[in-house]
């Protein structure tokens, strides 16, 4: 009986903290997914919201971009041999995991 | 596939409500999840991304006397000529057709922090978790002897808020004889828009060179030297408005008199023109002034550069042009915007429980016609040192044009459009 009793507890302890361990890790890559958002949102002044520009725009849209894609712009950005008016100095302010997460973002929405 | 036709049935179902709840602009909620105050660049990208960063989950009012908006940026071309009232105006019907923002056009009279609440003007209060203030800058006329007086009667303008000012000064400008003398004035910086009146000088000598070409450009600046884009603005004034356009350092204005036209100088003569256009001191807009925000210097509004959250008062974010700014930090309107979007997640991340960014990233991008063509640029990254407390433009990024050029001219006509369209639809 009183075996049994602590099997059951141990259970419940078990449960209780596989969900408390699930809920935390579900807080965490919530958060992670805003931080993402909001990062990329930061293209979005030029760019458009979700990367989606204006009709006609000359800027060109990130949605839908492929990632490796956009990552080798970036970099030849940095590295200047890609030519730009401002994407030179804008790239520099971005880290490699910064890019990659914008990246990420943009290539898994629709144009 | 039962149960997921029911979740799209549901999402369905959710996004109609919120488009049928938010077709009623003008409604006025007891309570409101979050207060956003003033519609321009900070405020209306706030609202907008609280509401797309919460997955449409937290009810965002925004409230915003014009029914309108009008861009500051571009509102130099209108008083130059190539461009219309048209062209800078966005309505706000898209904030809430598209995104569930109530838009409640009226004032806020007051702000009781520790209740939570705004009072509008028309009389209603509106309880609030969050409150966001993005209302822009206050002109301080009475810093400039005569000139309160002056402006009201419509003699001398500022239009340093686009809007009615910005025609009234467009027109002014085309009622000048061929031969006047158009006269700008600079306040000490920090003020809104860096390059703003450097721009709106090379406008007029545009519009001048063009079709009144024996008038004058006179820029009278409270700076020392040209305080944005210096080299390039000088150059191209040099190469190409020259006997047009002057530029004066160390002018600051203490005084003027509509009678006679003229501008009195904390140490120089005085300056006779037809069209005066003097920018008085600015400070953080009238609310956060009254409502005790303004805690430094009594101008700006001190924050918490993670969260915008002020220094003063807690659960009220301030963003725009109104704050003290970090160092390398201008007040522009595409820095307001992505002020807005740091301040949505920060506070989409605590009304769900979640920490906060800890390395939130802000950028800017201000372009500047030369003449109804030729552009030059400043662009800066700015990222949050958690150390120190506050934003610190990243090594090696950012920088100006090498020369006036064409192409800049069509990325900032695209870039104005697109941010039109990130901050109101």
């Amino acid at each position: 009986m009183t075996q049994r009793f602590s099997v059951r507890h141990r259970w419940a302890i078990t449960a209780a903290v596989l969900a408390c361990f699930l809920t935390s890790a579900h807080a965490q890559s919530s958060a992670d997914t805003l931080y993402q958002r909001a990062t990329a949102a930061t293209c979005a002044n030029c760019h458009g919201t979700d990367g989606r520009t204006t009709e006609g725009s000359a800027i060109p849209a990130l949605a839908g971009m492929p990632k490796d894609y956009m990552v080798l712009q970036m970099k030849a950005f940095k590295e200047g041999t890609r030519p730009a008016t401002v994407m030179h100095q804008l790239s520099k302010g971005l880290t490699d995991a910064q890019v990659n997460s914008i990246a990420t973002y943009y290539a898994s929405l629709k144009r | 596939m039962q149960r997921r036709s029911f979740v799209q049935a549901s999402l369905a179902l959710g996004s109609l409500s919120t488009l049928v709840g938010c077709a009623f602009t003008g409604r006025i909620p007891e309570k409101a999840r979050v207060v956003v105050v003033g519609g321009g660049y900070g405020g209306a990208t706030a609202a907008k991304y609280i509401r797309m960063l919460s997955n449409y989950k937290i009810d965002v009012t925004l409230i915003e006397p014009n029914s309108a908006f009008v861009s500051c940026p571009i509102s130099n071309l209108v008083i130059g000529g190539s461009k219309t009232m048209a062209d800078i105006t966005t309505p706000y019907d898209k904030l809430s057709g598209n995104h569930g923002v109530n838009v409640v056009r009226d004032y806020v009279a007051s702000i009781d922090a520790a209740k939570k609440t705004v009072t509008l003007a028309s009389g209603p209060s509106i309880r609030y978790d969050k409150l966001v203030l993005s209302p822009g800058i206050d002109l301080v006329l009475n810093s400039i002897e005569g000139l309160q007086a002056a402006n009201a009667s419509g003699q001398i303008l500022h239009a340093w808020k686009a809007g009615p000012e910005t025609l009234a000064l467009r027109k002014q400008l085309e009622a000048m004889d061929d031969g006047g003398v158009f006269a700008i004035t600079i306040p000490e910086a920090p003020y809104r828009c860096p390059p703003g009146p450097y721009e709106r000088a090379s406008q007029v000598a545009h519009y001048f060179k063009q079709h009144k070409p024996k008038s004058k450009v006179l820029i009278l600046d409270a700076n020392p030297d040209v305080t944005s884009k210096g080299p390039l603005f000088k150059k191209f004034w040099a190469d190409n408005y020259k006997g047009i356009l002057e530029y004066r350092g160390q002018h600051k204005t203490v005084a003027v008199d509509a009678k006679t036209k003229r501008l009195k100088f904390e140490v120089q003569g005085d300056v006779k023109a037809d069209v005066l256009n003097v920018l008085p001191t600015m400070r953080a807009g009238t609310i956060a002034v009254q409502s005790g925000l303004a805690n430094a210097n009594a101008r700006w509004c001190g924050v918490n550069y993670q969260t915008f959250e002020s220094t003063q008062a807690k659960d009220v974010h301030v963003i725009g042009d109104s704050i003290l700014l970090a160092p390398g930090m201008p007040k522009s309107g595409h820095m307001a915007n992505s002020q807005g979007k740091v301040t949505a997640a920060a506070i989409v991340a605590q009304l769900s429980d979640l920490p906060v960014n800890p390395d939130p990233l802000l950028t800017n991008t201000c372009y500047s016609f030369v003449n109804d063509k030729l552009v030059v640029h400043v662009a800066s990254v700015h990222q949050y040192d958690a150390k120190d407390k506050t934003y610190k433009t990243v090594a090696g990024s950012g920088g100006v044009s090498t020369a006036p050029n064409e192409l800049e001219g069509i990325y900032a006509l695209n870039w104005a459009q697109n941010i039109w369209a990130d901050t109101l639809r």
